[in-house]
């Protein structure tokens, strides 16, 4: 199973500037010069080994969307936030005579998730069917209105897929695109869902926009059986604990630190940290995967666990 | 959880030991609550030595925060004092050293505060 983010940034798609661009050619052309890179060759491994990714690239600006490659002829995606632009690219390039099924499972419906969806070139391809799953009641409602005047110039009305709204309920299997799909309802303002895929043996969980009370025993646990021996668990870590139990508590986030404590809890194999700050720039976002990596270490039980920062354009084989 | 206690001059230390951690977080918190109630602008300052903890967890961090609101509140003061290596990094990887200070040992906590504590914390 394949994984690909188009879109990892949480609350608000961000993009790097001018200056920002600058500094990484400055950065990476000084360490250059001191390494004596000098031929095309050597500048290619330099950038592949000698500079960190957050010199030699860029964790992206996109806010979520998540695809869960299906192996058949439909598409399975988590969210629709700003991603859901080039993601609907990717799809109307790939086309060819079959018609298009999308389906979306949306976490919640908060406008970072939502906002991709009047971009979402399927959309307006006739002949597509776009399946929306999802567990709250308006679900339908919030798509229609941001497409609604004066929001945006084209109303939901006139899409040219056929788009369907299919309210799914939380701890109850549904079978979508050939997986077992389990929703977990998590502590966030309006609610969120969590979602768990389970095919051939494998389990992907989705789970964003979550707050983790750390003096819920219960709840604790609960997510603990949530994640259980998943292959890789999307995190939503986008605050420090220390935010998460003062100034930003109650504000539906959750932590580098809950997300390796729960994934060790849960024999997870491999934690990937999405939902990253909109403050952060790429230093900053790449500074707290190495802390969270060396906080895995320090409290590593009998068996690792992998530790990544989520980025835009990334895919990881599951 | 027993947590040890010593009073030098109006300085409390108090002296937890093992791990903090989820099994025992509400446990640590109950044993610690009398004491942070004592830690006010007219009462006892207090330091947490840490010397005799080898892992402290989100939850153990939680009861640390929220023993320092209240005794912000109360117009007191909490510092930490005597971390172990693995603890000192957690404490920093979770922030925590932007709300706490910190120091090497109890002693440097104690000159800190007063030259009488510290007077007699060394007799």
């Amino acid at each position: 199973m394949l994984v690909r983010f188009w879109g990892t940034r949480g609350s608000l798609p961000v993009a790097l500037t001018s200056a920002d661009i600058r500094h990484k050619v400055m950065t990476a052309l000084s360490l250059a010069i001191a390494k004596g890179v000098n031929s095309p060759d050597k500048l290619k491994s330099f950038i592949d080994n000698d500079l960190d990714f957050s010199i030699s690239q860029t964790y992206g600006g996109q806010s979520p969307c998540v695809e869960i490659e299906t192996g058949r002829a439909e598409y399975l995606v988590c969210d629709m936030g700003s991603g859901a632009r080039a993601f609907g690219g990717h799809i109307m390039s790939a086309r060819n005579s079959v018609p298009i099924v999308v389906n979306v499972l949306m976490s919640h419906v908060h406008w970072d998730h939502i906002m991709g969806f009047p971009f979402f070139a399927p959309a307006y391809a006739p002949g597509t069917h776009i399946r929306i799953f999802g567990c709250h009641d308006v679900l339908e409602k919030a798509f229609r209105l941001q497409q609604s005047a004066p929001c945006f110039p084209v109303e939901f009305s006139r899409l040219a897929a056929t788009i369907e709204f299919i309210r799914i309920e939380a701890g109850q299997i549904a079978d979508i695109a050939g997986f077992r799909v389990t929703p977990k309802l998590q502590r966030h303002t309006g609610d969120s869902y969590g979602y768990r895929f389970e095919r051939d043996g494998k389990a992907i969980v989705y789970s964003t926009d979550s707050e983790h009370k750390l003096e819920d025993p219960a709840e604790t646990e609960g997510f603990v059986e949530f994640f259980r021996n998943a292959d890789l668990v999307i995190f939503d870590a986008m605050y420090s604990l220390l935010e998460t139990v003062s100034v930003k508590e109650d504000w539906g986030h959750s932590s580098n630190i809950v997300g390796v404590e729960l994934a060790q809890l849960a024999n997870v194999k491999h934690l990937c940290m999405f939902h990253h700050e909109p403050a952060f720039n790429d230093e900053r976002i790449q500074s707290v995967l190495n802390e969270t990596i060396r906080f895995e270490q320090l409290t590593r039980g009998s068996r690792p666990l992998r530790v990544t920062a989520a980025y835009d354009g990334m895919e990881l084989e599951v | 959880m027993d947590i040890r206690n010593r009073t030098y001059d109006d300085i409390l230390v108090l002296s937890p030991e093992g791990r903090i951690d989820h099994g025992n977080s509400e446990a640590f918190r109950n044993s610690l609550a009398p004491f942070i109630d004592r830690c006010k602008n007219d009462g006892k300052r207090l330091v947490l030595d840490l010397a005799g903890v080898d892992y402290i967890s989100s939850a153990g961090l939680r009861c640390f925060m929220l023993a320092e609101k209240q005794a912000k509140a109360q117009g007191g003061t909490i510092v930490v004092a005597a971390m172990q290596p693995v603890v000192k990094e957690i404490f920093e990887i979770s922030r925590f050293t932007l709300i706490f200070e910190t120091f090497a040992t109890v002693r440097e906590a104690l000159a800190r505060f007063s030259p009488t504590a510290l007077q007699a914390y060394q007799a």
